[in-house]
């Protein structure tokens, strides 16, 4: 069907303009990272390398790269671990307060950054310890949890609780019934929610501001106190590589796993 | 049929299960024989199935005890019961190949390689599946699916077979297939087992004993013939086959058999069997199939039959028999199933039936 009213065309009209707003300036980053001038203008005069290398020779974002890599597998790992029990519990058991603890651990999610940010460190205040590594990383878990919970929780739902009292009765104590069934078939849960905690902490700007100490820095808090001094185009190399690898990552996940189960069928 | 006097390999004493508040299984007492198949039979919700999973070790009982072999077994945990249980969406793990999933009890018994792999080769012939150990349980049937459940059940040798509505996923014609193959492989292998169904055909063809159950109690339990022929209540008669239920009184006790005037005043003969006396308020059941009919013209009574007068109502035709309403009287109704005979009655026909009084059985009225 076909639509011709001013009313659609209108429609048609502003889709594009959104679209255009979102990822104009994700183009322009990219492209500009190319630019072999210190000014961005266009029309650009030749494309180079040239703000790569220096981005590879900048000593504060390796290491802004190296803290990011890290914090971010270690959120996948502890996020993913704490996530699978949360979720087993939360469906396969009957406890008081269940859904009271859901939601707890869910409420990330709803509250602004700033104010999990703020409250944090709050937090650590009260305790009297200092900002540290672990700090960023409790936080960045407490951050990424939901995501990993509603994913797991998702599938395990999904799963029929006979596949593990079939394994159980076939002579599979607790442990192996989760090695041997529960854990294999929630594997592609797990993988995308690490995936996602990977991510979302990967490129987590508003309350790492607020968490990171000037020894571990991430990069997005490197570009942001970069922007602050300077619009250098190290920045747009930068940016572009931060993209390539968020978006990347994902469809290389995704790819992998369809490979995976193709060979399995 | 179990004979003699067998052991009992399953022993409930004094069991009973509440959820939070309601009760699912009501207090009681059941054996069952070692080598038997025992079915319990009732409609959804009538705790056969808890029962079940109380023996697998998947629900905890309220009260009581459950023995297997002699040994009480309430605190032994599931994967040491050493039981194949099957179910009714046949859980086959998804992914696993047939071979992984029918081997999967072996693993954790104390089995080599070689033995493993034999084992699993004579599991599948037996369900007569060879050949299919690379597949994925996704590529097989239905029934396919369900005999590699089975497989993967008795691989492990277990004390118990425990079946939970293994056949009520499958098609008719399937399940008919099914049903004699669960049968015949019980025989074969002399496994105790345990059978939980709501189709009593499943009940009535496979079972050396059957427990009827309704709301968590149990209604009765014998072999099929006696909970068919003697229904000890008005559920049991009405759950196993196709019953008329006749309210009347006992007028009279004359050489064995039993005067009973029923509500249209017409006065009917039963075999009595000793527990009623002049007076008693008591039901008649006779079974669809029991009635004769005639056409009215060409009756002549017999001595000591029961006959009735009345016109057709309704019928169906179903093949190998008929099923007629007949309407007697004002507002009584009774349905007989008969085998087709040279002709098919038509609606409004006027036609005599006849019963034998001993296919009249009585249960008290309180009991129903």
């Amino acid at each position: 069907m076909k639509h011709f009213s001013p009313g659609w065309t209108l429609i048609r009209i502003y889709t594009f303009l959104v679209y255009v707003f979102m990822f104009a300036p994700i183009v322009v980053v990219i492209v500009l990272a190319f630019n072999p001038k210190q000014f961005g203008i266009f029309p650009m005069e030749g494309v180079s390398l040239r703000w790569f290398i220096k981005l590879a020779q900048n000593e504060s974002i390796i290491e802004a790269f190296r803290n990011s890599l890290i914090l971010g597998s270690l959120t996948a790992v502890f996020s993913t671990g704490i996530g699978i029990l949360a979720a087993l519990a939360f469906i396969r058991f009957e406890f008081p307060g269940k859904n009271t603890f859901n939601t707890i651990l869910l409420s990330p999610i709803m509250i602004p950054e700033v104010v999990l940010g703020v409250a944090l460190l709050l937090f650590l205040r009260f305790l009297q310890q200092p900002k540290s590594f672990v700090l960023l990383l409790i936080g960045h878990v407490v951050l990424t949890l939901p995501y990993v919970l509603l994913i797991v929780q998702a599938r395990l739902v999904g799963i029929k609780k006979e596949y593990e009292e079939a394994a159980k009765t076939l002579g599979a104590n607790a442990f192996q019934t989760f090695r041997d069934v529960t854990f294999p078939l929630l594997l592609p849960a797990i993988l995308a929610g690490a995936l996602f905690a990977f991510t979302i902490s990967f490129d987590d700007i508003t309350a790492t501001l607020f968490w990171a100490t000037a020894q571990n820095q991430t990069v997005p808090v490197k570009i942001f106190s970069m922007l602050r001094n300077s619009i250098s185009p190290e920045i747009n190399a930068l940016g572009a590589v931060m993209i390539l690898l968020t978006v990347t990552t994902p469809l290389l996940a995704g790819y992998l796993s369809r490979k995976f189960s193709k060979v399995r069928s | 049929m179990a004979s003699g006097k067998k052991k009992p390999m399953v022993q409930f004493k004094g069991i009973l299960k509440r959820f939070d508040k309601v009760v699912a299984v009501e207090k009681m007492d059941f054996d069952i024989e070692e080598g038997s198949l025992v079915t319990l039979l009732g409609p959804s919700g009538c705790g056969k199935t808890t029962l079940l999973r109380m023996v697998a070790g998947l629900e905890e009982p309220t009260e009581g005890d459950i023995f297997i072999k002699g040994k009480r077994v309430n605190d032994i945990p599931i994967h040491k019961r050493n039981l194949g249980m099957i179910f009714q969406n046949y859980a086959l793990f998804p992914h696993k190949t047939i071979f992984d999933n029918v081997a999967f009890g072996l693993k954790y018994r104390d089995v080599s390689k070689d033995e493993i792999t034999e084992k699993v080769t004579r599991a599948l012939e037996m369900v007569r599946l060879p050949g299919v150990e690379n597949r994925m349980p996704s590529q097989l049937s239905g029934g396919q699916q369900q005999r590699i459940a089975m497989a993967r059940a008795i691989v492990i040798e277990p004390d118990v077979l425990l079946m939970d509505e293994p056949l009520s996923a499958l098609d008719e014609n399937l399940r008919e297939a099914m049903r004699r193959e669960v049968d015949n492989l019980q025989q074969i292998l002399g496994v105790t087992t345990i059978f939980v169904t709501h189709d009593q055909r499943e009940a009535l063809s496979m079972s050396d004993k059957i427990l009827v159950m309704k709301d968590g109690r149990k209604q009765q339990e014998g072999d099929p013939e006696s909970v068919y022929n003697q229904p000890a209540n008005h559920f049991v008669a009405d759950f196993l086959g196709h019953s008329n239920f006749i309210a009347g009184e006992v007028v009279g006790v004359v050489d064995g058999h039993l005067n009973v005037r029923i509500e249209t005043g017409d006065i009917l003969l039963a075999e009595n069997n000793g527990s009623f006396s002049k007076g008693d308020a008591v039901e008649m059941i006779v079974r669809a199939q029991r009635f004769d009919a005639f056409p009215k013209a060409e009756f002549e009574p017999v001595e000591g039959m029961n006959h009735f007068e009345g016109h057709i109502k309704d019928r169906s035709y179903m093949g190998g028999e008929v099923s007629y309403f007949i309407k007697l009287g004002a507002d009584r109704e009774i349905h007989i199933i008969s085998m087709m005979r040279t002709r098919l009655y038509e609606i409004g026909e006027a036609v005599s039936v006849q019963v034998a009084p001993h296919h009249c059985y009585l249960i008290h009225r309180s009991e129903s």
